[in-house]
Parts: C-alpha cells; structure tokens; sequence
C-alpha cells in the first residue's frame, strides 16, 4: 500500500534525462531558449509546470527544496508545489532562504542573496522577450540568431513616449552575457540586478512553451536601458510595515474599504527572519508593538 | 574629390545580370539585365502578371533568381553578388543601404506602435540608444515628408492612406539608404494624395541622391519621377530607354497599346 506509485521525483529517468540535457544546452548558451518535450502536469498550465519539470530533473534526495509564489511561502501554489515533491521525491522543505538548496520561484528573487550551492528554477509563462512586438515565432527565432534587437528597444522608446519614462515595471527585458536578449519571466524589475554576476545557477522553465533557458552562475545581466533614459529599479516607498524594511520589495495590501493599506515585504521568509531578529516595523503584530511602544516611550 | 566623385558615380550601383525565375512550368521573369547608377530612378512598368514583382523581389534580395546574379556596390566600394552574403549582411544591407517602400503600408509599417517608433526602429537597430536623438530625428523626418509633428505618438493605424505612405517613406530613408525599391507606392490613393506623394518622392529622390527601382503599372508615376523606363511583358523586358523616349515614342507594339490606353487629359 504504501510502495512508491511514482518513480522519484514524478518524472520518469527518460524524461529527466531529456530535460537535463536541455538544462546543459541551455547553461551552454546563456540565455538561449533551448526546445524540449514538456510533459503533461498533474497541475493546470499557468501554474507552474516549466518550473516543476526543471525542479523534478534536478532534484536529488539530498536536496532542501523552497517554493516561492510571488516571494511568499505560504500561498496555494507554494504549497501545493511544495507538498507535491515531499511527496513524490520525500525530499526535505523549507521556507528558510539560506537552507535551500533548490528554488522554484515565481515572479520574484528572494531578498536573501543566494550562494554557489543554490540553484533558483523560475515558472515562465511567456519565455519570448520579442513575442508581443514580433508575432511571428519563426522571425523571432531568426531575430535572436542575427542579435537584432533594435525592435526591443521599439517597446521601451514607446514606453517613454507614452508615459515619459519606461514604464515596464515586470518581465523587463535583459541582455544576458552580450548576447541573447531575455524575459526574465514575470518579476518585477526590483529583482533584474539580483540576475547580474549572481553566485547560484538560474534555470527557467516555461512548460506550455516548451523552453528551457538559463543564466550560469557569475554572467553578465544588463537591463535594457537608453542613454539618457537609464534602467531604474523601481520600489515602493516606504518601510514595510511589519518589518521596517527599506530595502525590500513590497506588495501594497488594501486593509479596508476606506482607502487603508499598508505595504509590506513580498519577500515572506525575508520579513519573518528580520522579525524575529527585533526589527519591527509600523504595524507589527502585538509583542513587537509593544517593543516599539517602549523603545518610543523609554 | 570632384574627380573621385565622378569616379563613384560612373560606376553601377546595382547590376542585374541575365535573371530568371521560374516557379514550375511558368516562367515569372526571363533573362533580365540592366545596371543602375548612384541617383537614378529606374520604372519598372508593365500590366499584371508580367513578372514586375518577382523582378523587384529578385533585386532586393528577397527571393533567389533561379538563374542570373544580382550583384550591389558596397558602401566600402566593393561590389558584391547578393547570393554570397549572409543572411545577416543581407539584412543588415536591407535595413541601412536600402529601403523598400510597400504597395500597402501596412505591410512595411508596425501598425500598433507610434509613428515615432516606427521610424526611430532602423536607428535602434543599428544600435542608437539616445531616447532625445531619436526622437529628435524621426521628428525631422516626419516634418520633412509633411506629417505634421503633433501626430508623432499617434499609431499608424489612426492615419489616413496618404499619410501612411509617407510615413513607410520616412521610415525607409531615415538611415539615408542609396537604393530604395518601391512597389507600386501610390496604388490605393486617391489622385490628389497620389499627386502630393509623388511630388514629394520626386524632390527627396532628388535631394538624397536616392538610386529607386519603382514598379508601377501607372503610367503617369513613370513619367514623374523616372529617369529611365524598361517594360516587362510575359516575363521579359521588351523595351528600354529613357523615359520621354519610350512614353513619346514607343516602338513596341505593347508599349504603344499601354501609352495609347491613357486617357487623353
């Protein structure tokens, strides 16, 4: 009753073997969207399956595996990704940045910097930078091969003749290693420097796509930018309220439906360790208000 | 200089040499030559189906000739058989030393993104990455090709016909090309919006020393703008000469019948 019903990790060796020999071809040329057979998931498109099937052809028992959704540990998809390979591999979890060792992420980068020995796999639902502006796939295959990328800046210069700044705030276009141009799937720019000269290996996976692409550790990431329109990182601010964070990034929670909300670190097991650690912010929970009343007070 | 000039100048731009294209049984375009020089406008006329677009898309680099050899002088002065470049060189050559000007503007145009960006495209593509030149640019082309310069940011498909086509002109010259081809670039306008394009293509052509292979099935475009005229029919040019020469006194039977078919004014 209780024998395995899945081989390790879900995906049988032939499959892993497939998609670890994109993985390879795809650390080969950073940046390139490398082919490969994406396999049905038992999960719906959208949810992850470009990630997962990276994250199953990886994964080994002595892995610690974090699942992020929008930097939080605790949403439906965290979990249900989470739960789903303690199952099926019984590998072990964790929400803690620092002990992972594999990171299916989306749309965000942990504020935590990551080392040599992590490897953060991203869900991509749209792996083509160029798809919008290009509609033709074969031309922006060839478009890819040539670098000809004039028509991303096309997007950018309409961002700023519209908005008077480039108004692209996710999935901003970069040039990894002088090469290939690269959506770095939905994250918001905030998180674009955390991709330059990382130490951990970066794996995307996009399962309805059917790519697979890849930035080595320690490459070159360059956010498209015009001379006198200069990439800028872009950040609510404020402090988060729980945590006093000023440097993270922040999801704007509505709290009422008078016009209250607060901002708050995106970033879960960031915010959670520097509360513990006695940093609080405006809003923090009890025992840490009544810290703050008494470090305002004394 | 002076002397270097002329030196330059006497030597072809683009060569057609004895091109053919075939798709099957048919015979689309059969053993065309000719040469064009630095500045010279070359109209291509004929009726439908006489092989006029396969010979244009033969000359851009678009299509192979199943026989023959296009070759084209390179900025550096070389010339070179557009079948032994790359495919990047050629689409390199395709969006700075050229322009091709479609019949539908739609085609040659993003019709979703700004005028700006449309004609600031070929400028990014060769790596211009100043967001004020740019624009500072492609609005000197838009008001040199009579588009008023409020209407920068407006996508192309809130344009009338006639502006459409003048903003693919801009677009096309922005990069200052030598050789434009042009296909059919009034058909769809009405008389008085054809009279102005035209007017305004004759003194760009004019300005910019422009070397331009247009084909047209109009008459009156050739005589306008058109230094010299070959007529194509069933695939071959059956007459070629200097334009007044040809339309005033033609000497084919086919050239009289297509000059005789204007309406007299």
């Amino acid at each position: 009753m209780n024998a395995p019903a899945y081989n390790f990790a879900y995906l049988d060796e032939q499959t892993k073997r497939m998609i670890r020999r994109a993985i390879l071809k795809a650390i080969a040329i950073p940046g390139y969207q490398v082919p490969f057979a994406s396999r049905e998931m038992p999960m719906p498109y959208g949810w992850g399956t470009g990630g997962v099937q990276v994250t199953a052809a990886i994964l080994g028992p002595q892995d610690v595996l974090k699942v992020i959704d929008q930097g939080s540990d605790d949403t439906t998809n965290a979990i249900s990704i989470r739960k789903f390979f303690a199952k099926t591999a019984g590998v072990a979890t964790t929400t803690a940045t620092d002990e992972a060792t594999v990171i299916q992420t989306r749309h965000r980068i942990p504020e935590t910097a990551l080392n040599e020995n992590q490897v953060l796999v991203y869900q991509v639902p749209i792996p083509e930078p160029l798809r919008f502006l290009e509609p033709r796939e074969t031309e922006t295959r060839r478009m890819h091969a040539l670098a000809e990328y004039g028509l991303m800046h096309v997007k950018l210069y309409e961002d700023i003749a519209r908005f008077g700044h480039i108004a692209t705030a996710y999935a901003y276009p970069v040039k990894v290693n002088a090469r290939y141009v690269m959506d770095p799937s939905p994250t918001p720019k905030f998180d674009n420097p955390k991709m330059d000269n990382c130490p951990a290996l970066q794996l995307f996976g996009a399962g309805r796509e059917k790519r697979i692409y890849a930035i080595p550790p320690y490459t070159q990431v360059v956010s498209l930018d015009f001379e006198d329109h200069p990439f800028e990182p872009y950040r609510f601010n404020a402090p988060c309220a729980l945590c006093g964070a000023e440097n993270s990034y922040l999801d704007e929670i509505v709290t009422d439906d008078k016009g209250g909300r607060m901002f708050v670190c995106s970033d879960t097991d960031y915010c959670e360790g520097r509360q513990a650690a006695g940093h609080h912010g405006s809003l923090s929970a009890a025992p840490y208000r009544e810290k703050a009343q008494e470090a305002s007070n004394g | 200089m002076a002397d270097q000039n002329w030196v330059e100048n006497d030597e072809p731009l683009l060569v057609a040499r004895s091109l053919s294209k075939s798709f099957g049984r048919i015979n689309a375009c059969r053993d065309v030559s000719f040469s064009l020089y630095p500045g010279e406008v070359l109209a291509i006329v004929g009726e439908s189906g006489s092989g006029k677009s396969t010979l244009l898309q033969m000359l851009s680099g678009q299509l192979a000739p199943s026989a023959g050899h296009v070759s084209y002088r390179m900025r550096d002065g070389v010339t070179r058989d557009l079948a032994t470049l790359g495919e990047a060189e050629r689409r390199f050559l395709f969006r700075t030393d050229w322009g091709f000007v479609h019949q539908d503007p739609a085609q040659g145009l993003r019709m979703a993104v700004s005028a700006g960006a449309n004609v600031g495209e070929r400028l990014m593509a060769v790596g211009w990455n100043h967001y004020g030149r740019i624009r500072e640019t492609a609005s000197d082309w838009l008001t040199r090709v009579e588009i008023d310069v409020a209407r920068i940011d407006d996508a192309p498909r809130t344009y009338s016909g006639g502006m459409r086509q003048r903003l693919q002109i801009a677009r096309n010259l922005v990069t200052e090309p030598r050789l434009v081809f042009m296909d059919e670039p009034t058909g769809g306008l009405d008389v008085s919006v054809q009279a102005r394009l035209l007017d305004l293509l004759r003194s760009l052509v004019a300005e910019l020393n422009l070397a331009v292979v247009i084909v047209t099935h109009d008459l009156a475009v050739a005589r306008l703008l058109s230094h010299r005229v070959m007529v194509m029919k069933g695939g071959r040019v059956i007459e070629t000469g200097l334009t007044d020469q040809v339309l005033d006194d033609p000497r084919e039977p086919y050239t009289q019948l297509l000059v005789s078919s204007i309406l007299p004014p």
